[in-house]
């Protein structure tokens, strides 16, 4: 009687804010809701995508970056889109795929972190949230085989390594380190050939942010899913750095000085490709 | 079988009260102060990893007195409750007011129904931004729940303490101010004694709701632990 009391309370004790929703309130989790009405219709359903997310190491961090374009179709849903959120205090996140489930999804999971940190008491590992954030993902796989699927891009700094890492996802919840950068999103393939040549160790972060900012620019020229920097509504990426003091958002002015001086280089080489 | 003998309400609940006070009698103080930085929460314990005082959400803290597993399960059920609220709402919509009066109702349910009362007396503090928007919410063992402005005593010599702070409290304190005041009242000199030595930060939980987080520190979760470092340094 004592050992199957002891028994369930160990089994109830849970750090996992997933694992509660679950038991409690599964209703609230983004994919646990059910699309049998009328989604196993041939034509995929027509909600936002996000797109072009990019990534790399830098000498002392890590460093994420973002266009800010939603498309629905052929149709801009938004322009003003953020993709890449701080997902706690050492470590970010970058969404491509279906806007809505992907926002949710990092609400979750921000939560998640630190809903343990207050549990426990203590930050979880950096593999710790790779590793549930994969989970999270392979939860949405029957969405993603509806067409509703979230592809993230995950950074953080180790605090005990003492160094930046990079984790990329698939739609079954498989972790994926990367070592120097990667890139998530329809405009992936165009920053990524942009990152092999611009990249190399021990960038400096300013160095690291106009490497970013060139390659989203490369994305935004090919893919018409990913939006170049707006000098009109003055739309800059969403970027961010962590390093051993944690995630910082980089700041519009900066943003705003990387972009123009890329705007500025292209201009001047005046070339068709 | 054996006959139950009647006991009358009265005496049943007049048991189970003085049953639980008794048990926390026997533990340590608690302080919770209101000051002009925010909140500042202080106990005596001695261990650096069983924390009697603890974060729940953005602007909302935690303490606690009496049987560790007892409040630490009510910690984390707060913390659940306000994970969860925030999570479906908005983290605006986590109060303390919402969070005490499901302590209240928790308390409450087990002292009347359960075998053993819960031995434990909680406060909830939520900082706002003036002192004017503070709420400290007082809970003890039979869900009876209080609404208290300056500051919030509870465990072991509570009265004791209780009267030494009250001499010393001012809105205008800063954190050092207010956590010094905690350590008086928490070593209240005996009577005809000399003043006691005051407690070495090693023997000390310290934490705190910073009214200003969003400016000071970046971010919008107020609650900051203070190590030995930190509170050596306060205090100097």
């Amino acid at each position: 009687m004592q050992e199957s009391t002891a028994n369930q309370v160990a089994a109830n004790a849970t750090s996992s804010f997933t694992e509660h929703l679950q038991r409690d309130r599964p209703e609230l989790l983004p994919f646990s809701r059910s699309l049998q009405g009328g989604a196993s219709t041939a034509v995929p359903v027509q909600v936002p995508h996000a797109t072009t997310i990019v990534a790399m190491s830098y000498g002392g961090g890590v460093l994420m970056a973002g266009d800010r374009r939603a498309t629905m179709g052929n149709i801009i849903a938004s322009r003003h889109i953020e993709k890449v959120f701080p997902a706690d205090h050492f470590s970010v996140l970058g969404i491509a795929g279906t806007a809505g489930i992907a926002i949710d999804l990092t609400r979750l999971f921000q939560v998640e972190l630190e809903h343990y940190e207050k549990i426990e008491g203590t930050q979880l590992s950096l593999e710790g949230k790779a590793n549930r954030l994969g989970a999270m993902i392979r939860g949405n796989l029957p969405m993603a085989l509806q067409g509703l699927a979230v592809v993230p891009l995950f950074a953080g700094f180790d605090t005990s390594a003492g160094v930046g890492r990079l984790f990329s996802y698939d739609v079954t919840g498989g972790r994926y380190e990367e070592h120097e950068h990667h890139t998530v999103g329809s405009g992936s393939v165009f920053a990524r050939g942009a990152l092999k040549k611009l990249w190399r160790p021990n960038l400096t972060a300013a160095e690291a942010l106009s490497v970013a900012v060139e390659s989203l620019y490369d994305a935004a020229d090919d893919d018409s899913a990913t939006g170049g920097p707006d000098t009109v509504r003055q739309l800059w990426p969403v970027v961010y750095t962590v390093d051993r003091t944690g995630a910082h958002r980089v700041p519009e002015a900066d943003l705003a000085a990387a972009s123009r001086a890329v705007i500025e280089a292209r201009t001047v080489a005046g070339r068709e490709a | 079988m054996t006959q139950q003998f009647y006991v009358s309400p009265e005496q049943l609940m007049k048991d189970r009260a003085d049953f639980a006070r008794k048990g926390i009698a026997r533990g340590r103080s608690v302080v919770v102060i209101s000051c002009a930085d925010g909140i500042a929460l202080v106990a005596e314990n001695p261990s650096p990893s069983l924390h009697k005082v603890g974060e729940i959400y953005d602007k909302i803290a935690f303490a606690a007195v009496g049987k560790y597993n007892e409040f630490e399960s009510l910690r984390q059920a707060g913390v659940r409750y306000a994970d969860v609220r925030g999570y479906s709402y908005d983290r605006e919509d986590v109060t303390a007011r919402g969070l005490a009066s499901v302590y209240a109702q928790s308390l409450g349910a087990v002292f009347t129904a359960e075998q053993k009362p819960f031995e434990v007396e909680l406060a909830v503090a939520e900082v706002g931004p003036t002192q004017a928007d503070d709420h400290l919410y007082r809970l003890t063992f039979d869900g009876s729940i209080a609404d208290e402005h300056s500051f919030v005593v509870m465990g072991g010599q509570a009265e004791k303490v209780s009267s030494a702070i009250e001499a010393g409290w001012q809105a205008s304190l800063g954190f050092a101010d207010a956590v010094r005041l905690a350590l008086k009242g928490l070593t209240p000199a005996q009577e005809g004694e000399q003043p006691a030595a005051p407690l070495p930060p090693g023997a000390l939980e310290v934490a705190v709701l910073d009214r200003l987080s969003e400016n000071s520190r970046g971010t919008r979760r107020a609650f900051r632990r203070l190590n030995d470092a930190d509170i050596t340094a306060l205090l100097a």
